[in-house]
């Protein structure tokens, strides 16, 4: 088929961060799947809570300590993550190292104080359907944790590596934070379900 | 690898036709042998092997379909016994949604849409073949346990009680539901990839309103599933933690609820019949313009019937819950959106048939199998019409007339427009065109043999006899029509034959097809057939909606890609405008490892939950493997 060239894409960037790159998108795509995901369990805590009888059933309400203080600790974090974000934008990448050591450790502390909220239910996940679905409630969005804390410890380790210095790495970085704060916004919902909608 | 930076970049700029197809070649060929073949994320090879695998289980469930006919031809036959027939009935339905269904519209979308958007891979190959793997590895799960007579036997929907630890022991209804785990994971990472390719991977200049029909269609699918699935990923995970660490979600003696299953599955299940139904849509609206030799009429109509269709798609799911008892106005707000869901549908048709009408219509094979489509959907959209009033299902529910609607609709509404699609891009996948004489006696004998079978289920269903029975009694006055529907399916059977031989005889020794043997208007049609790796020499700039009808004096296109690399383009949302060259992953062994660590993970969950804990690790290697950088051109920006 005979050709004729009309635009000339060579000046083009050989890769934009942002709106400008699939990564982006991607991690979108990934929010809106996993957003859906939380959206129908709060869904069905709330179908299980319109059937029983008392809620929450065969239990007390649960111990407001040690979420509240997860629900802070992740509220805080939203700084530091901010501020990532920033420094990869403008590809700082002292300053991303050291940030992301921060995060590392900011993702990891929520998990310990998630043990002291399983028990703090005082139902067991298998007593009945109210101890099931807090159980999932907590055990879905722990998982989250645990995927961002592995993905935000690896991107740690690649910045340090010599691969680090490179538009696509801060991209990665900013992706990472977009994701962090995605599992804090996702929390809130869940927190406010969880601890504060048997006590009313 | 390293040493490629320090050669500089090579550009197509000013590069001999044949120089820079080598080049391309180079770059984005997969290596031979079967290692190579493992590891190619080329989303044309990576289609075609879903596609086969698509029809591979469509010949599975059929064959169940036969031994079901066979079994019900005459009163208490013996050809099956009832937990056999138990488990075929389970295995025909889930084999044929799961594995077929949603699997060939999402492979011919992955197939199609880089090729319509004019681009050279899909948004992220690497999930792609992961997602490949995954499904072959459900699929396996679902038939090896059928081969071992353990197969599921709770029905396609699996409803509790039946489905849970009480009723449903052994590992039947697990399989079941980890089936569907390994058919969502796949089915999600294909959307996220259709989503990102359409938004981003548009060619220069194809704004909103020239993207081609098709493309719309899956889009919408696509965003369907992503809203839909993680209901029923919600459902079978919960299903099995009912069932192995006794959670209490389906369990009325413990606050738990049985409806409640009913509802997840259906917020999924109906949606699902438009993610097969959506891409059908857009396989019509591009074989109709194309035949009737001119552009489709009512493009914006269409977008926005295809758009309303998917958001109309999650307000109907009550309506499969009719009869269980639900609040009255709840019962009517669901009938009046089910009938609402008429009018996209309505507003599709009036299209479809305004453009044979305007055109000057070629009845070729595709459009034969369209014209058939047209027909039937009619048919099943009227049931469906007749279903969506609440006294009217309470007579119906749980009869043979269900089955005759749901097999009209997904038949005639996704199955007819499939073979229509696979007879119009044979020739592109292939580079051979398929046999327009064998092509018409498929058809004849498929669009007969479906409506000689199909169509006395509707009267079977009005005079009572129930889905699902193993037999009946020679008393009951069902065995004349029973009769009549398995020797119909006989001929059903032959047609289906006759397309499978023509299928691969073409593929053998066909004709040679040529970049363009329909003269149609779409970006596809604009490179050779089979495409190469590559897809494009160069990448077109869009300038109308079907760009090889207006083009004046040849294909306009862009130069100034990189060839040394895997390098395309990356466009705005809205205007495509270019935004940046960017770079599209090698070929990589570590997706397929990943893919097997997760089935290792998710079969082992079946038998114990700290398959969980362990499962992960491996599966944390394998992605870490998967995405640490290599030092590739590809890294660099």
């Amino acid at each position: 088929m005979k050709e004729r060239v009309v635009l000339d894409v060579s000046k083009l960037p050989m890769h934009d961060m942002g709106i400008a790159s699939p990564a982006w998108w991607g991690t979108c795509a990934f929010m809106l799947i996993e957003g859906s995901g939380f959206a129908l369990a709060i869904a069905i805590y709330f179908y299980l809570f319109s059937l029983a009888p008392k809620w929450p059933i065969d239990a007390p309400s649960p111990d407001l300590f040690a979420g509240t203080v997860l629900t802070a600790l992740l509220l805080a974090s939203i700084v530091p993550n901010i501020l990532v974000s920033r420094w990869a934008k403008a590809r700082a990448l002292a300053k991303v190292r050291i940030g992301l050591i921060v995060m590392s450790l900011l993702a990891a502390a929520p998990l310990a104080l998630r043990i002291f909220e399983f028990p703090a239910m005082h139902v067991s996940w298998d007593e009945n359907a109210y101890g099931s679905i807090v159980w999932t409630l907590l055990g879905l969005h722990t998982t989250h944790i645990i995927t961002d804390l592995i993905d935000t410890l690896v991107l740690t380790c690649l910045m340090f590596s010599r691969h680090g210095d490179n538009t696509r790495r801060y991209g990665d970085v900013e992706d990472n934070a977009l994701y962090w704060n995605f599992v804090i916004v996702a929390w809130l919902p869940l927190y406010v379900c969880i601890y504060w909608v048997p006590r009313l | 690898m390293i040493e490629d930076r320090k050669r500089p970049p090579l550009t197509d700029d000013g590069l001999d036709d044949s120089v820079l197809e080598r080049h391309l070649s180079q770059t984005w060929s997969a290596s031979p042998g079967f290692w190579g073949a493992l590891a190619t994320v080329d989303h044309k090879v990576i289609a075609r092997r879903y596609i086969v695998t698509a029809f591979v289980f469509l010949i599975l469930g059929g064959l169940l379909a036969v031994a079901m006919r066979i079994q019900l031809a005459w009163p208490e036959a013996r050809f099956l016994d009832p937990d056999r027939y138990n488990q075929i009935f389970t295995t025909h339905g889930s084999t044929m949604m799961f594995l077929f269904a949603v699997p060939v519209m999402e492979a011919m979308a992955i197939y199609l849409v880089p090729l319509m958007v004019g681009t050279r891979n899909i948004a992220f190959p690497r999930l792609n073949a992961f997602s490949y793997w995954i499904i072959l590895i459900g699929g396996l799960l679902l038939w090896i346990s059928f081969a071992l007579d353990a197969a599921p036997d709770v029905g396609w929907f699996a409803y509790v009680p039946l489905s849970g630890p009480e009723y449903g022991p052994g590992k039947r209804a697990d399989i079941w539901a980890q089936m569907i785990t390994f058919t969502e994971l796949s089915a999600l990472a294909v959307a996220v990839e259709i989503v990102v390719t359409v938004f981003k991977q548009r060619a220069p200049g194809m704004s909103l309103d020239r993207i081609p029909l098709l493309v719309w269609s899956m889009l919408v699918m696509a965003f369907i599933v992503i809203m839909a699935m993680p209901a029923i990923m919600f459902a079978s995970s919960t299903l099995i933690l009912d069932r192995l660490v006794e959670t209490q979600f389906y369990n009325p003696a413990e606050g738990g609820d049985a409806l409640l299953w009913q509802h997840v599955f259906w917020f999924f299940g109906h949606p699902e019949v438009y993610i097969i139904f959506l891409p059908a849509a857009g396989m019509v609206s591009t074989i109709v313009a194309t035949f009737s030799r001119r552009p489709i009429f009512g493009y914006l109509p269409l977008v926005m019937a295809f758009i309303a269709t998917g958001i109309l798609a999650f307000g109907l799911w009550v309506h499969h819950m009719f009869v269980v008892g639900l609040p009255r106005l709840g019962e009517s707000f669901f009938t009046a959106s089910s009938m609402a869901i008429a009018v996209p549908a309505g507003i599709q048709i009036f299209c479809w048939l305004a453009t044979l009408w305007l055109g000057r219509p070629v009845f070729t094979t595709p459009l034969l199998f369209v014209i058939g489509f047209i027909v039937t959907f009619v048919i099943g959209g009227l049931t469906g019409v007749m279903v969506a009033s609440v006294p009217f299902d309470a007579q119906v529910h749980d009869t043979y007339f269900v089955v005759a609607h749901f097999h009209y609709v997904l038949v005639g509404g996704a199955v007819f427009p499939l073979l229509g699609a696979i007879y119009y891009w044979f020739p592109k996948m292939t580079g051979r065109m398929m046999s327009e004489t064998l092509g018409r006696w498929a058809f004849g004998l498929i669009f007969l043999g479906f409506n000689l079978t199909f169509f006395p289920m509707h009267i079977l269903g009005l005079q009572g006899m129930p889905r699902r029975v193993y037999t009946y009694q020679p008393e009951l006055p069902w065995a004349g029509l029973n009769l009549f529907i398995s020797l119909s399916a006989l001929v059903l059977v032959s047609g289906f034959v006759i397309f499978f031989i023509d299928a691969l005889r073409s593929w053998r020794s066909g004709k040679p097809a040529g970049p363009d043997p329909w003269s149609a208007g779409t970006l596809e049609w604009a490179t050779a057939s089979p495409p190469p790796a590559y897809n494009f020499r160069r990448i077109p700039v869009v300038e109308a909606r079907e760009p090889l009808w207006s083009r004046s004096e040849g294909l306009a296109v862009t130069k100034g890609l990189q060839v040394d690399r895997r390098e395309l383009i990356v466009s705005s949302v809205v205007e495509a405008l270019p935004e940046a060259r960017e770079s599209s992953p090698r070929d990589s062994i570590w997706p397929f490892w990943a893919a097997i660590a997760t089935s290792l993970m998710l079969i082992g969950s079946i038998f114990t939950p700290w398959a969980v804990v362990w499962g992960s690790i491996p599966i944390a290697v394998t992605l870490i493997g998967w995405f640490w950088p290599k030092g590739t051109v590809e890294d660099t920006s």
